[in-house]
């Protein structure tokens, strides 16, 4: 599974891949979590905002901080 | 191309049609420059269009949204209604009186009269937003827990 999380930098985006992590490492999933903060890659999903989620290639959240039973849920289904 | 910013919670999604006519053409110039003003954000329509996943994500994300229409035939409702996101906010230029043609040298004053619509949507949507006045009339700040 690949988990790429986009946001240049803010404390936003730094929560989100903190709980993208936490949630990967307690459900025991294999997963790569990258995290893309290059303006110009990000603006390559077409997303409006960050923190952004994709998981195998698929947006699943844009401009706010998920849940981690949301994150739970992505990385499950 | 979009410009990605952090946090996107606090912005105005605008969604202009920018069709091949005078006031297709007017949504796209009031989008841009609502945008210049710091007012909202324009975002691609025509990535939704495309059922890119970004774009489809974020305008279904994004707390509000205003798309701009030059006619009634309604392109930029239809084409978000197809990528199935709520359009709860929709201006028809020419319901502002502003009749269609195929004249692309835009007036100033229908710009701003475009741009003064959107406002106006955007003004209805907070205060339909706000919790209901008490019995004397004047709102306090308990966000209506009181």
């Amino acid at each position: 599974m690949e988990i790429k999380v986009l946001g240049p930098g803010c404390a936003k985006c730094k929560k989100t891949e903190e709980l993208v992590m936490q949630v990967v490492s307690e459900a025991k999933i294999a997963a790569s979590v990258e995290k893309v903060s290059d303006l110009m890659q990000i603006a390559g999903y077409g997303v409006f905002g960050t923190p952004a989620v994709i998981v195998n290639g698929e947006v699943k959240c844009v401009g706010k901080i998920p849940t981690k039973q949301e994150i739970l849920n992505w990385i499950k289904s | 191309m979009s410009e990605s910013s952090c946090g996107s919670n606090g912005q105005i999604m605008i969604l202009p049609c920018s069709g091949g006519s005078n006031v297709g053409q007017l949504s796209n110039k009031a989008a841009v420059e609502l945008t210049k003003e710091g007012f909202g954000k324009m975002f691609c329509l025509a990535g939704i269009g495309a059922h890119l996943g970004g774009f489809v994500k974020s305008a279904q994300d994004i707390p509000t949204l205003i798309a701009i229409d030059g006619c009634s035939v309604g392109c930029a409702k239809t084409i978000l209604e197809h990528a199935q996101i709520p359009v709860k906010n929709h201006l028809v230029i020419t319901d502002l009186g502003i009749e269609k043609n195929k004249d692309l040298n835009l007036k100033e004053s229908e710009i701003n009269d475009v741009k003064q619509g959107v406002k106006k949507i955007y003004a209805k949507e907070v205060a339909s937003k706000l919790p209901p006045p008490n019995i004397m009339g004047v709102g306090c700040c308990c966000s209506g827990k009181c």
